[in-house]
């Protein structure tokens, strides 16, 4: 069992936990991920480490809560325990070497972003941070990127936090101008890395995505998370997650991403009916 | 008088039309006395040739004599000298291939039900004696193995009745490997495979869950951890595909998958969270065990029609006849000679059906099987609504790619010698991490014969 230290509500829908996993933490780096199980016969659902602290033997994850299983990690508390948490899984980005860097957030891939910009900051280069979310209420983690960054943007939706508009208005603007990124890294909602990988290779950037696909082992053993990079097919758990976002066939991920929709729905429903919520 | 009969006993099922709705077990074992009848159809003929049959060589005619006896308990201890999982090789060892093959009673007439007097003894052991098993004294010396499945628990229940300390260290959740993942309920009860492992864990053997050797530790940090020799029986987890045109549509699984999504993580059970699919018309390629466990929990999922699609005849087919026989039984469709060149999806990026094409048999090649050669034009469309890919898995490439002096092959298998020694020093292998994808049973012999080995160097060592 793994122990909740700390929960914090980040916004309506994301929450934010520290928990006690001193083994995971001792290895993780950022870009890696962790599975974790909330009960018996629960799921198995892959979250991207937030955070880590190997003094404290501790790891940060972020999540939105989307489904059944994220609702049920929601309802625990400080002192709750976590069934399973198993990490850290997947190769850790690849950060050596990069000088200027512009790190892209969506929504809560923020979250996956974060670590990314901290890692590259403390290695000395120079980051550039643009996150983007729909309105202000959904903002998270904005005092922790000025933190880790040399610039940070922020872009809404409907113009309430930061600039009126999209990761990419920006992201195209700040090139326009002359900036000259050595790689772009963009985590966040599946259509928002395509629409980014599209403009960066009009400019030629080289573009680095973090795919978070259905999984069920984490360890290459299920095949679930296979996705077609370069046409080949690769395992999000083993292979990535990060990978070329300039040869990811992200219309098949964002397709895949869908197979359970329904069921999805249909638990999340049973679900907010047995503790009488509405549907978020 | 030995019971001269020349057929088996035959061991109740439940009906295929019955069964094929539910996740019970289908094959229920045989009562006292059928057990006390089959087991006097041995012979005790001098030179016991069934022992040479089993990979980790169970004292087959005296555990039988015993049953003949009326001894259950005793027979049981003589299994469990050699066998640290006899409920489980009871019921999935290829007997017909191992010990039963060696049987002089199927020379004429039907072998000696060697595993179903296998099942019924570890049965018996379960449901009638609660005592605790034994704990060694210890040795002093600790050992790690690494993943929890079959060849890993018997080296671990080997080295642990020698007195060793050891850790077995496992991804999953739950310990087992592919008796958990793999072996459907219906097939291998889960709770049957808990009840060995907490015998394990009784004799002092320690399971850490949700620990992936390569990423949450590595080799290096375990032989760091005062851990003396390792054994990794990682196993073959990795699927492979076909690597056609439009094999990762919404609705094409990998066996593992979907085999996972039923059997590890209940998806077939009301209350579990993990969701799976509930097809109309499902393909499995491939026709191995996995192929034939895979069709037959679709059906129980209440898919309408399952189709085996496999390249060869049905003589080739790889599965155990008994598998095959249950399946045909449960309404499962053969289509053979043919072979998928390409998945067809919608507009909206579900399978909607496979392109095949038939094939026909030529000369035997190398594995002695014909070679099947494609029928030029014949391409034609099953439709379907889910495609099981079950043509095999690889090694797991993460321990190797962790591990400092582990040679392997082209493969990415581990090289190991025939005591299970790998090219590092201390560090030992066995089960399907070193043959490939292989049964249950030659991965526990590997598992035996490694933790002989890994006692012999730590005594020779200190």
């Amino acid at each position: 069992m793994y122990k909740i230290l700390e929960k914090e509500i980040l916004n309506p829908t994301v929450t934010k936990m520290v928990v006690e996993a001193p083994k995971v933490a001792k290895k993780a780096l950022a870009g890696q991920f962790i599975i974790l199980r909330v009960r018996e016969n629960g799921e198995r659902i892959p979250l991207t480490i937030a955070d880590y602290d190997r003094n404290k033997g501790t790891i940060t994850i972020i999540f939105q809560i989307v489904g059944q299983t994220t609702m049920m990690l929601n309802e625990l508390n400080a002192g709750d325990e976590i069934l399973d948490f198993v990490g850290p899984l997947g190769r850790p980005s690849e950060i050596e070497g990069l000088k200027k860097v512009c790190v892209i957030g969506g929504g809560v891939g923020c979250a996956i972003a974060y670590p990314t910009a901290k890692a590259l900051y403390e290695n000395g280069a120079e980051v550039t941070v643009i996150t983007g979310f729909r309105n202000k209420d959904l903002v998270i983690l904005e005092k922790e990127f000025e933190e880790v960054s040399h610039h940070a943007y922020m872009m809404s939706d409907d113009g309430s936090a930061g600039e009126k508009g999209l990761v990419t208005n920006k992201l195209e603007e700040l090139i326009q101008n002359g900036e000259q990124f050595d790689e772009v890294i963009a985590i966040g909602p599946l259509v928002m890395m395509k629409f980014v990988c599209l403009l960066t290779k009009k400019y030629d950037i080289k573009t680095v995505v973090s795919m978070n696909p259905i999984m069920i082992d984490g360890t290459g053993m299920c095949g679930g998370c296979r996705l077609s990079v370069g046409g080949e097919t690769k395992f999000a758990c083993v292979d990535g997650p990060d990978f070329d976002g300039h040869l990811v066939d992200f219309d098949e991920v964002i397709s895949r991403s869908q197979t359970y929709r329904i069921f999805e729905q249909e638990k999340r429903e049973e679900h907010c009916n047995l503790f009488k919520k509405e549907v978020a | 008088m030995p019971n001269m009969s020349m057929t088996k006993v035959p061991m109740p099922t439940q009906d295929g039309d019955v069964r094929k709705n539910n996740f019970e077990e289908v094959a229920l074992g045989y009562t006292k006395e059928q057990a006390m009848e089959e087991a006097q159809r041995c012979l005790h003929c001098p030179t016991k040739p069934c022992i040479s049959g089993c990979p980790v060589s169970v004292n087959i005619p005296d555990f039988i004599e015993q049953v003949k006896n009326g001894e259950f308990e005793k027979a049981y201890q003589i299994i469990h000298q050699t066998s640290s999982l006899p409920a489980v090789c009871g019921r999935v060892c290829p007997q017909e291939t191992q010990c039963e093959s060696k049987c002089v009673r199927g020379v004429k007439g039907e072998a000696v039900a060697i595993g179903r007097l296998e099942r019924f003894v570890a049965d018996w052991h379960r449901e009638h004696v609660k005592d605790a098993l034994e704990k060694q004294p210890s040795n002093g010396h600790k050992v790690a193995i690494v993943g929890a499945g079959p060849a890993g628990l018997t080296c671990a229940g080997d080295l642990a009745k020698k007195g060793y300390q050891v850790s077995v260290f496992e991804a999953l959740h739950v310990a087992g490997g592919v008796l958990m993942y793999g072996i459907p309920e219906f097939r291998l009860p889960k709770e049957i495979v808990q009840h060995e492992i907490n015998g394990l864990k009784e004799m002092g053997v320690d399971i850490q869950t949700n620990t992936v050797i390569g990423r949450t530790e590595s080799v290096d940090d375990l032989f760091e951890d005062g851990y003396e020799s390792v054994f990794i029986g990682s196993g073959a987890g990795l699927p492979n595909f076909m690597n056609m045109p439009g094999e990762n549509l919404k609705g094409v699984y990998s066996a593992n998958e979907f085999l996972t999504r039923c059997n590890l993580m209940k998806a077939y059970k009301e209350d579990a969270d993990t969701p799976i699919q509930h097809p109309k018309r499902a393909v499995i390629v491939g026709g191995g065990n996995v192929a034939m466990d895979a069709a037959r929990c679709a059906k129980r999922l209440g898919v309408e029609e399952v189709t085996i699609v496999y390249r060869r005849s049905m003589e080739e087919l790889p599965a155990r006849k008994e598998e095959v026989e249950h399946a045909q039984e449960e309404g499962i469709k053969f289509q053979l000679l043919t072979n998928p060149v390409q998945v067809l999806g919608d507009e909206e990026g579900w399978v909607k059906g496979i392109e095949c094409v038939s094939m026909e048999l030529g000369e035997p090649d190398a594995s002695g099987r014909r070679r099947p050669k494609e029928i030029k034009g014949s391409n034609f469309v099953i439709d379907i609504d889910c495609m099981i890919m079950a043509i095999g898995t690889s090694p797991n490439p993460l321990i190797r790619s962790t591990t400092g002096g582990l040679d392997t092959n082209r493969k990415g298998c581990l090289v190991a010698d025939e005591h299970g020694a790998t090219t590092r020093e201390g560090v030992f292998a066995g089960g399907d991490a070193v043959t490939g994808a292989a049964t249950v049973i030659m991965a526990m012999g590997a598992g035996k014969t490694a933790a002989k080995a890994m006692d012999e160097y730590i005594q020779n060592k200190n």
